[in-house]
């Protein structure tokens, strides 16, 4: 099972995304075997509904989300590209070291992390996380005996603590700042097995 | 019994020596100095007799225990004023320094070492309650996402220290290195195997003060609990060995060898699980007990010790699953007064154990009778030690970084190849060599004792300015807050998404399948059902915090005079004041009761000052080992404390918390409010006041939009009950929280601002606010024209008898 480019050819981009992503050969062609079997109707698209089958992710509190993130406004369908590089996300970050030809900033950098993570809140995408957004992502994270206006306290309280300019809504830096103490690295990364 | 072994004298010499100042009162017929008793004549009715046998054994033990505890406490309170030497030097070397001297006191007045630290007592009765200790703080999260590395450090790298320490030291000896010892083979390793585990009662003394990242923590400590495993099978085995002889060891010895050991260490976590099961289901059972409850969990747990012990089994690895099984547990179905009880004692057992341990390892040397010196010998086995360690430690890494998702990098290797102390384990192992097996007893104990010196003290004081040196991660100091929570939390969502969708059966999907195995089965069985149902993190902690808010809240309003500053707005709250101290005065205990399960910083303020046990708080930062959202830390930063709190992993001693009084005010103010109206909706009946008259409303809608211009200066329309724009699809539906449009009906005004009657009718405070708020609020709106009333303002005795007309004048509390 070696980094043989050979196997590579049928996968679209496959050295485009060897290039770009921190991924080995091997842990690409394993993951383009799982685009496959997700990909029911071998139309070489993911839709949400597939993405949907996955055992388990609707016991996921942020399952919805994560499927959301998977699909940005106006695409219904993934290519297995974008399939990568979304989850490019979740490599440890010195893992690219050697990926000379990498974009500026590599998506399993802790920036990369970050935003990833950002986006999740930030549904609508005009780069901030308002209280409404935090709420509803507190809302299906906490259990079910806190009350609502419990849950708006802890909004509003999340909020406060990270807003530092007062706009009443958090935005990438102020995120980012709020997230300085923690190890991003430790706590996004998984294994891909190779 | 005597508990204390000490060895006794010839006669009654050495007993004369200590009872020096007999009573004057004692009348010629005391003649106690003989140990046979009263066969003295009696010749009148004696009125007092110095009866010192009758109470020697208990009384000399409680001495020693009152030694250790005046010389922590003097410590705490006069070398710690001078900052920079505990700085420098940890406490254990302090400890043991102090140990010398005494041993030279005792030495100089006996002659002869009457107080040594003997296996029996070590084992049985100081160990034991550390461990437990280690093992109900342990932060269980961090702990099993790093077992594999911690189990290979423990298993294999003690066995490479052992053998390798073994076969060297025999070597140096065929080589003609150490002189004219009578010692063979066997008994190299079994000396080997007796010194070469670290030992965790050093590791936590040492790296209490030095706050390395957790990981490299975590690492290190959970190597020298689980070591102990190996440590028990090597010595027994090596022991037999030693007996039976160097011709009857044979292959199927070896393999029994190799099979003792599973047997030993599945065996001994095996039965530490049993009894931290058998904890839990205790617990949940004790509702009508409430008093002893916690009592149970000491038992069982030395219970579980000495079972372990009794079947050979690794006693430490028993006692340590133990705690780790039933913290969880415990916590959530003993009354939180139990629950502060356990961590108390908890942590006073395993202080004052280790005290003593460390001043009695610096006794134990002052005894000429003991002391064999062999130059290299000594000096060999230090090196070996040191230089062992590192090649075991950066080996076994560099295969380990091979398998890890984040490697561990080499100026952690480096601190965990020094951090590799040798402490008491080893020491009492060595006090248990039978000395007419071993010639060399004496050497053997003398050089364990001089390895455990060099470790704790010398390498107990580099540790600091190595780490700094080094520029290791440390531990973040600050409190986590409530962004970081939540995201900590989405990000194990995330994780266990990421990891299904990819396909992975990662690390997060065994995590996440246990979660709900837990939930469902192990938590419905151990746990009490009022406890499930409130199981839910967040919700405890919250209702926790808003009593706490509550009763200093109240305590501020008997401070200040009345509680008319809230109904103000405008109105300051002036926190310039200390009034942590007045806090600690007010309610020392009620801050212990509101201290979490998994202590987070209480206190209001100081914490509680004079008691310097750090029970409070004891977990890693941030790494919980519930996968809630801890919004507890946050909540409390509602009240006082700000945002930075300096937090110590297995800290036995208090800190300061650093508190930003404009910080502090502010957040007081923004806070308050909206606390007080889920206080009372969080305990109390869902069901809104009957009478809402125009003045609370009124209260209460200036409230917001006070609170709303608090966070910002421009009141931005997003006033937080009124619009809450739920896009649908987003998110998870729970239709129990598709928010009202009347928000008015979402808020519960507090009874106690409703300007109506209090109809006790319609809330019903539980049993729990009932005992734990004697003083409402609205008893306390009486003290305001009490005040100049000769009248006692003592809300408790207000509150039981308000038109009693109490003598004695006003107790002035709070002084307007």
């Amino acid at each position: 099972m070696g980094s043989n480019s050979s196997n590579m050819n049928h996968i679209p981009d496959g050295q485009q995304l060897l290039q770009d992503t921190g991924f080995s050969a091997a842990q690409i062609i394993r993951l383009y075997e799982r685009f496959e079997f997700l990909d029911k109707d071998n139309t070489g698209h993911l839709r949400p509904e597939d993405l949907e089958t996955v055992p388990d992710l609707d016991m996921n509190p942020i399952g919805a989300r994560i499927i959301g993130a998977f699909f940005p406004p106006g695409k219904e369908t993934l290519d297995f590209g974008s399939f990568v590089r979304i989850l490019a996300h979740f490599l440890p970050a010195d893992s690219n070291r050697t990926r000379a030809g990498a974009q500026q900033e590599p998506a399993n950098s802790t920036t990369g992390k970050l935003r990833f993570a950002f986006q999740l809140y930030d549904q609508d995408r005009d780069g901030k996380i308002s209280r409404d957004e935090l709420l509803q992502v507190l809302r299906s994270m906490l259990g079910l005996q806190v009350t609502e206006e419990q849950l708006q306290c802890i909004a509003e309280r999340a909020i406060q603590e990270a807003d530092a300019d007062k706009d009443d809504a958090i935005s990438f830096d102020e995120f980012r700042k709020s997230l300085e103490k923690v190890d991003i690295d430790h706590k996004m990364s998984i294994r891909f097995l190779r | 019994r005597r508990y204390c072994t000490y060895k006794r004298a010839n006669g009654d010499v050495a007993l004369t020596h200590r009872e020096s100042p007999l009573k004057p009162s004692e009348s010629k017929s005391s003649l106690n100095h003989s140990e046979h008793g009263h066969d003295s004549i009696i010749t009148g009715i004696p009125i007092v007799t110095f009866k010192w046998h009758h109470v020697e054994a208990p009384y000399i033990i409680v001495l020693w225990i009152l030694v250790a505890g005046l010389e922590k406490y003097s410590f705490l309170s006069v070398i710690e004023s001078n900052h920079h030497v505990t700085n420098v030097i940890p406490e254990s070397a302090l400890l043991i320094c102090f140990g010398f001297i005494l041993g030279g006191i005792i030495w100089g007045a006996d002659k002869q070492q009457t107080f040594t630290l003997t296996p029996t007592v070590f084992f049985f009765y100081l160990l034991p309650q550390i461990i437990l200790d280690a093992g109900y703080f342990m932060p269980n999260k961090l702990f099993f996402s790093n077992m594999g590395a911690i189990l290979v450090y423990a298993v294999i790298g003690t066995c490479w220290n052992a053998a390798s320490l073994g076969l060297s030291l025999w070597g140096c000896h065929m080589g003609g290195a150490m002189g004219d010892l009578d010692i063979g083979l066997l008994q190299y390793l079994l000396f080997g195997s007796l010194i070469a585990a670290v030992d965790p009662v050093a590791v936590i003394a040492v790296f209490e003060q030095v706050h390395v990242n957790e990981v490299l923590f975590i690492m290190v400590f959970g190597e020298s609990l689980l070591n102990d495993g190996v440590t028990v099978v090597l010595f027994n085995v090596f022991d037999a060995f030693v007996s039976l002889g160097g011709p009857k060891i044979n292959a199927v010895e070896i393999i029994k060898g190799i099979i003792s050991f599973f047997v030993v260490a599945f065996g001994g976590s095996l039965m530490g699980f049993v009894f931290g099961l058998l904890i839990s289901l205790v617990t949940r059972c004790t509702k009508n007990i409430q008093v002893i409850e916690a009592g149970f969990v000491f038992v069982l747990g030395y219970l579980a010790y000495l079972t372990a012990e009794m079947l050979s089994l690794s006693a430490i690895l028993s006692i340590v699953f133990c705690g780790m099984c039933c913290q969880k547990y415990i916590n959530a179905n003993m009354d939180e007064r139990s629950v502060t009880t356990v961590r108390y004692v908890m942590k006073v057992l395993a202080n004052g154990s280790e005290t003593i341990v460390f001043v009695f390892l610096g006794i134990s040397a002052i005894d000429k009778s003991i002391w064999v010196w062999n130059t290299g010998f000594i000096l060999l086995t230090l090196l070996f030690i040191f230089v062992y360690r590192i090649i075991g430690v950066f080996f076994l890494t560099w295969i380990l970084n091979k398998f890890r998702l984040v490697p561990l990098e080499f100026i952690d290797q480096v601190i965990m190849s020094y951090g590799g102390l040798r402490g008491a384990v080893a020491y009492g192992l060595a006090t248990m060599l039978d000395e007419n097996k071993i010639k060399e007893k004496n050497l053997m104990v003398c050089t364990t004792l001089i390895v455990v010196y060099f470790t704790v003290i010398l390498q107990g004081i580099t540790m600091k300015p190595l780490v700094t040196w080094l520029k290791v991660k440390r531990a973040a100091v600050t409190e986590l807050t409530l962004i970081e929570k939540v995201q900590n939390k989405a990000f194990d969502h995330m994780l266990v998404a990421i990891e299904d969708i990819s396909g992975q059966i990662g690390h997060n999907y065994m995590r996440d399948k246990w979660k709900h195995f837990e939930e469902n089965w192990m938590s419905r069985f151990l746990m009490k059902p009022s406890a499930r149902k409130n199981r839910d993190h967040i919700f405890s902690v919250f209702h926790q915090l808003n009593l706490k808010d509550a009763m200093s809240y109240v305590a501020e309003g008997e401070r200040r005079g009345s509680l008319e500053f809230v109904r103000n707005e405008s109105a300051i709250v002036d926190f310039k004041k200390k009034f942590g101290d007045e806090y600690s005065e007010v309610m020392p205990d009620i801050m212990a009761d509101t201290s979490d399960d998994h202590g987070a910083v209480s206190a209001v303020g100081n914490p509680v000052p004079s008691v310097s046990l750090e029970m409070h708080e004891q977990t890693m930062n941030g790494m919980r080992e519930t996968d809630d959202v801890n919004s507890h830390h946050l909540l409390q930063q509602h009240l006082y404390k700000g945002r930075k709190q300096h937090r110590h992993r297995y800290s036995r001693s208090h800190f300061e918390v650093n508190k930003d009084e404009n910080e502090v005010q502010e957040i007081f103010q923004r806070t308050m409010r909206s606390r007080l109206e889920s206080f009372k909706s969080a305990k109390m009946g869902v069901a809104p006041p009957k009478h809402i008259t125009k003045h609370p409303k009124k209260d209460q809608q200036q409230k917001f939009s006070e609170g709303d211009s608090a966070s910002g200066p421009e009141a931005s329309g997003n006033s937080f009950p009124m619009r809450i724009s739920y896009k649908a699809g987003d998110g998870i539906e729970n239709p129990a929280f598709m928010p009202d449009m009347d928000p008015m009906s979402q808020v519960q005004i507090p009874p106690w601002l409703a300007e109506a009657e209090l109809d006790s009718g319609m809330v019903a405070p539980s049993q729990r606010a009932q005992v734990r708020l004697p003083w409402t609020p609205s008893n306390l709106r009486r003290l305001a024209p009490l005040r100049n009333s000769t009248h006692s303002t003592d809300s408790f005795m207000l509150a039981d008898a308000p038109a009693a007309h109490k003598p004695g004048g006003p107790r002035g509390e709070s002084d307007p």
